[in-house]
């Protein structure tokens, strides 16, 4: 009985994961510049892949995959800000910032 | 920002000591990630284990984080928890955003001084505030503890005043969750000060 409850519920995380990442990639398509589309391609993922990871965890259920499903959750938590970062930081110096979707820029005068 | 002063010995041996015991915390981090990532625990990947880790601390020698704080296990629940509920109510309000037919977005960028300007304390606040969805970092300014970050869908000033908010109200959760005892009261009464400013 556990086992199917768990399994119900891993079911329902992969789906809820999966439609994370689904808007995650629409976001990224409509969005109008870069900086927009960093927050779709970085953000509905953290959550998106978080769910994912509980949704194979709760199906697995062995000790050893639990280990690597943790491990994946961290480094994808402690690694994505970086990239955003660095994308984000890249996209601004190089000019590729429309300055009409912004209402304030208070990094300009620095 | 460096706790102890060089000049003087007792601060350079408790420095000393304190880098060693990052070493030691960093080497067992290693060691466990290693065995995690063969998904069992037996003799020979602990031996295996011990010798990455040696050898990563070795040869990618990392410059030393200052940790001058205590954990705080109810605090650390607490920023985990608030982390947990910002997450979701921030990821489904960018989800709206992104399939909500024919709008398109304002943004800006803010700049957003912390209190405590400690290399750890920035580097912890960046990650969590850029994990939220509707919020990215853009740069980060490390003499003077500025983050520059641009902010997706705004819609009236207050939202500004709002996010710089927010982003301060992250930082406190963490000083509180690892900060030492003088960093907790900067960040309590720069916010006494500033509630009663406004």
């Amino acid at each position: 009985m556990p086992g199917i409850v768990a399994d119900w519920l891993g079911a329902v995380c992969l789906v809820a994961g999966a439609l994370l990442a689904l808007v995650a990639a629409i976001g990224v398509l409509r969005f109008p510049d870069v900086l927009d589309r960093m927050h779709a391609a970085t953000k509905p993922q953290t959550l998106g892949v978080l769910l994912l990871l509980a949704g194979v965890a709760l199906r697995l259920r062995t000790p050893g995959d639990l280990g690597m499903v943790v491990l994946v959750g961290v480094f994808q938590l402690a690694t994505a800000p970086v990239a955003a970062q660095m994308i984000g930081r890249a996209a601004y110096r190089a000019g590729r910032v429309d300055p009409t979707l912004l209402d304030v820029d208070e990094l300009a005068n620095r | 920002m460096t706790g102890g002063t060089g000049a003087q010995p007792p601060g350079r041996l408790r420095g000393r000591v304190a880098t060693w015991r990052d070493q030691a915390v960093a080497f067992g981090w290693l060691v466990l990630i290693w065995n995690l990532l063969w998904g069992e625990f037996t003799w020979g990947n602990l031996v295996a284990g011990l010798l990455v880790a040696a050898a990563v601390l070795l040869f990618y020698p990392l410059p030393p984080v200052t940790f001058g704080g205590r954990l705080r296990p109810p605090a650390l629940l607490v920023l985990a928890g608030r982390f947990v509920a910002e997450l979701v109510v921030a990821s489904v309000r960018v989800a709206r955003i992104a399939v909500q037919p024919g709008f398109r977005p304002r943004s800006a960028i803010i700049a957003v001084p912390l209190r405590v300007r400690t290399d750890l304390n920035l580097a912890l606040t960046a990650e969590l505030v850029s994990l939220v969805p509707g919020t990215l970092i853009l740069e980060v300014d490390r003499e003077s503890g500025v983050l520059y970050l641009h902010v997706l869908d705004v819609r009236r000033p207050q939202d500004l005043a709002d996010n710089r908010a927010r982003v301060r109200e992250i930082e406190r959760r963490i000083v509180r969750a690892i900060g030492s005892a003088a960093e907790v009261r900067q960040v309590h009464t720069d916010h006494v000060e500033k509630e009663n400013n406004s």
